[in-house]
């Protein structure tokens, strides 16, 4: 009878153990002295396979440097767990703008000298060939990738949703939406669902009596949202019909239309457009290499290396130009890119500065209204 | 655990006496060692380290120590005087250009949410009001910053960012323990409920403990017939059924809890069932997933063996005959049931629910995948904290009071049923 109980104790308090053990993420790779490597994190899935096609294998059959790739979902707080802890393990970060501004206020990604930036193919200027505020202090600009919204054209069979405002239009299209759990462009595409004209959003978001009516707008749709984390969830979604249909980024629904054949359409209205940078993460071990990797994502080959796998627009014009077809499946890319005119009817610039005074309020604001 | 009472009213040659009786006591605690050091290292440690976080907070009082200084004879009205004022713009000047403002910033921001903004865009632009009063040859004191400072932001002209500057710099703090109970600092110095959109933590609270223990009444349900009839098995049939409850029990966590995705959602095998023998039509699929009824099943699910696997080891130990006594003198099933076995397995309903309960109300990881927003937990709470936000501080104000809760509880049942009830077999 005792060893029998002691038994089932034993279960009970080894499974404890188990359920208690979260499998870490973004271990360091491992501890190869002789092979030289760096760790580039990205948002993964289709968009982290064009960077290696793009760009990590290209940089590594020049360099030997190894690529080491890791996931995340954005975001600073990684980066700044590991440099207040000493324990730097990542060296290179995709993030947006607002979050490279911010990130370099703390002192916790490296400043990059502005003369590490390569010439374009022709001999371009890099200041002259770079797109308007693409470079910031610690944040090298590599793409313009947009938030759209997107429905499965097998799932909503009746009239198209053509607009921002049919997204949070229940009567006329009902059925769950897809969001991400994150303040970043939802906050704007509420407002524009709103009437606000987009010269205004972030005027009106600034005040409080602003922030009450995104959070009203939203609240419309709030029992009907499923929220998702990473990019990859979306097209996923979609795909599943567990939502009618969901934000984006632009080129996860890209991926899922060419290479998976989905019948997926993107809705081009109220699209807000935001900057791609690659940072450095303050107290790399490895900062060598890592400049060298940055200095080679710049080169306007590298961006249309990724831009001929994934719908996301190069930062350069040079490399505009280098950029036609996809490279598996020989589809135009210059239709599905966010910057194409015939896209940008209706379009909002994520204003970074902005989001890098306030988004870490608009964060806990978002968690609090989301809790309720 | 008491020893050395007998030595004590010692003659002369009881050292030899004291050492024979302390020479194995030492042994057998040597071998107990490695788990002691062990637990003290990585259990203990880490959090009692991480509970101090919950009330002592250096991190503004050491970045701006001239600040504060300054702060200290404020009244808290109005606004404090010059050398305040030269103070902090000494201070942020530095910190701005030594690039770690940033993090001060966060954190004053924590005390008043909007303080992030207030504090960055000013210094921002009062690194370059000095360099240009510099090269002018004009005055940097408190006056010139007074002036300059309530230009940049008229908020400075308040007291309110002077107020989340002194709160911030306070090194041993309530304040995380408010906010985690939903009330805050009012403007005269006491304790009011937070504004309603940041009441959050309470009501969490609450929905934790009732799934909680929901969860625990469900697995009670579902668990005691089972337990029963694996105890009253054939030990051939027993162990196979044991096997199944013990299966999913060495499955990983995840993989059950995705494999309810597969099931429940709304294209799921469950739906897809419904729809095919015409219960629900293809527009009426049932919402199962992602929402407290996901919760719900998924934890009920993972949790289950931990109620059967105690309730089956104290039912083992009642012998049969008790019963067959029972209705042999004339009770029914029922009244045998309630009256003889039922207060029997009273110590292991008592353990497997305390286990089930505890274990409960600290999940976050299925209450994340299948929870949507309406099935999230408090520990999700303390998992966006330590993750996302790294508020550590609320985060171990928040752990702090749910293991206070826990604490709370496990004493309540052990007055009221007392602990040495609980029986696991």
């Amino acid at each position: 009878m005792k060893s029998s109980g002691a038994v089932v104790l034993g279960v009970v308090l080894v499974a404890g153990c188990r359920l208690a053990a979260e499998p870490p993420s973004g271990s360091p790779p491992g501890g190869d002295v002789e092979e030289r490597s760096i760790t580039a994190v990205s948002y993964g899935g289709s968009y982290a396979r064009a960077c290696v096609k793009g760009y990590h294998e290209p940089f590594t059959a020049e360099t030997g440097v190894r690529v080491h790739v890791a996931d995340f979902m954005g975001g600073l707080a990684q980066v700044r767990a590991q440099v207040e802890a000493g324990a730097v393990h990542w060296d290179v970060v995709d993030l947006n703008v607002a979050e490279t501004v911010n990130g370099c206020d703390e002192g916790v990604l490296e400043l990059i000298d502005p003369a590490i930036l390569p010439p374009g193919p022709n001999g371009e200027l890099p200041e002259d060939d770079f797109l308007p505020e693409m470079n910031t202090e610690c944040g090298v600009g590599t793409l313009l990738f947009s938030t759209i919204y997107a429905y499965n054209r097998d799932v909503l069979t009746g009239p198209p949703p053509t607009r921002l405002a049919d997204f949070f239009d229940l009567e006329r299209f009902p059925g769950r939406r897809g969001l991400r759990r994150s303040p970043e462009a939802i906050l704007e595409m509420a407002l524009m669902a709103d009437g606000v004209p987009k010269e205004r959003v972030y005027d009106v978001l600034s005040t409080p009596e602003g922030l009450e009516r995104v959070f009203r707008k939203l609240d419309t749709i709030k029992d009907q949202v499923v929220w998702w984390d990473t990019s990859a969830q979306a097209p996923q979604l979609l795909a599943d019909g567990e939502v009618v249909m969901t934000t984006a980024a632009n080129g996860r629904i890209f991926n899922a239309q060419v290479l998976e054949k989905q019948p997926f359409v993107i809705v081009w209205d109220g699209q807000v457009l935001n900057r791609g940078q690659l940072a450095i993460v303050a107290g790399t071990p490895r900062l060598d290499d890592a400049i060298r990797f940055v200095r080679h994502a710049a080169r306007a080959e590298s961006m249309a290396g990724v831009g001929r796998y994934i719908a996301y627009s190069p930062a350069r014009y040079s490399a505009e130009k280098l950029i036609d077809r996809h490279f598996e499946t020989g589809t135009e890319m210059w239709p599905h890119m966010p910057t194409n005119p015939a896209n940008m009817k209706n379009y909002l610039m994520t204003d970074w500065q902005w989001w890098a005074d306030h988004g870490d309020e608009m964060l806990e604001r978002f968690t609090a209204w989301l809790a309720r | 655990m008491t020893s050395q009472e007998s030595p004590s009213v010692s003659q002369p040659p009881a050292r030899p006496l004291w050492r024979r009786a302390l020479g194995p006591r030492l042994r057998a605690a040597g071998l107990a060692l490695p788990l002691v050091a062990f637990v003290t290292v990585t259990f203990l440690g880490p959090m009692l380290s991480l509970l101090t976080k919950s009330f002592y907070d250096p991190e503004v009082a050491d970045a701006l120590p001239e600040t504060m200084a300054a702060l200290r004879n404020w009244d808290g009205q109005g606004t404090p005087s010059d050398e305040a004022f030269a103070a902090v713009a000494r201070e942020f000047v530095a910190a701005r250009t030594e690039r770690n403002l940033g993090r001060t910033a966060n954190r004053v921001n924590r005390v008043a949410s909007g303080m992030r903004s207030v504090i960055m865009g000013s210094s921002r632009e009062m690194v370059e009001a000095r360099a240009a009063a510099e090269a002018a040859g004009a005055a940097t004191d408190g006056a010139f910053w007074r002036e300059t400072m309530v230009a940049i932001d008229s908020r400075w002209a308040g007291p309110e960012p002077w107020r989340a500057l002194e709160a911030a710099g306070q090194r041993f703090t309530a304040r995380h323990y408010l906010k985690a109970l939903d009330f805050e600092r009012g403007p005269d110095g006491g304790y009011v409920r937070a504004a309603e959109v940041w009441r959050i933590y309470v009501p969490l609270f609450w929905r934790t403990f009732l799934v909680s223990l929901g969860v625990t009444l469900l697995c009670l349900v579902i668990g005691y017939p089972v337990a029963h009839m694996i105890a009253n098995s054939p030990p051939k049939r027993a162990n196979v059924l044991l096997l199944l409850v013990l299966l999913p029990f060495w499955t990983s966590l995840l993989v059950r809890t995705t494999s309810w995705i597969v099931l429940l959602q709304n294209q799921g095998i469950v739906n897809d069932f419904l729809v095919a023998i015409g219960l629900i039509g293809d527009d009426g699929r049932i919402a199962m997933i992602y929402n407290m009824t996901g919760t719900f099943v998924a934890m009920t699910h993972v949790l289950l063996p931990f109620l059967v696997l105690p309730l089956y080891s104290v039912m083992r130990a009642i012998p049969p005959a008790y019963m067959n006594a029972a209705v042999s003198l004339g009770a029914t099933p029922f009244q045998a049931l309630r009256r003889v076995y039922w207060p029997q397995t009273l110590p292991g309903v008592g353990a497997g629910c305390l286990l089930t309960f505890i274990l409960a109300i600290g999940y976050y990881i299925t209450p994340a995948l299948v929870g949507g927003q309406s099935g999230q937990l408090i520990s999700n709470m303390i998992a966006y904290h330590v993750q996302t936000s790294l508020n550590w501080g609320l985060a171990a104000a928040l752990a702090a009071l749910l293991l206070g809760g826990v604490t709370l509880l496990y004493v309540v049942y052990d007055r009221l049923v007392g602990i040495d009830r609980i029986g696991l077999g």
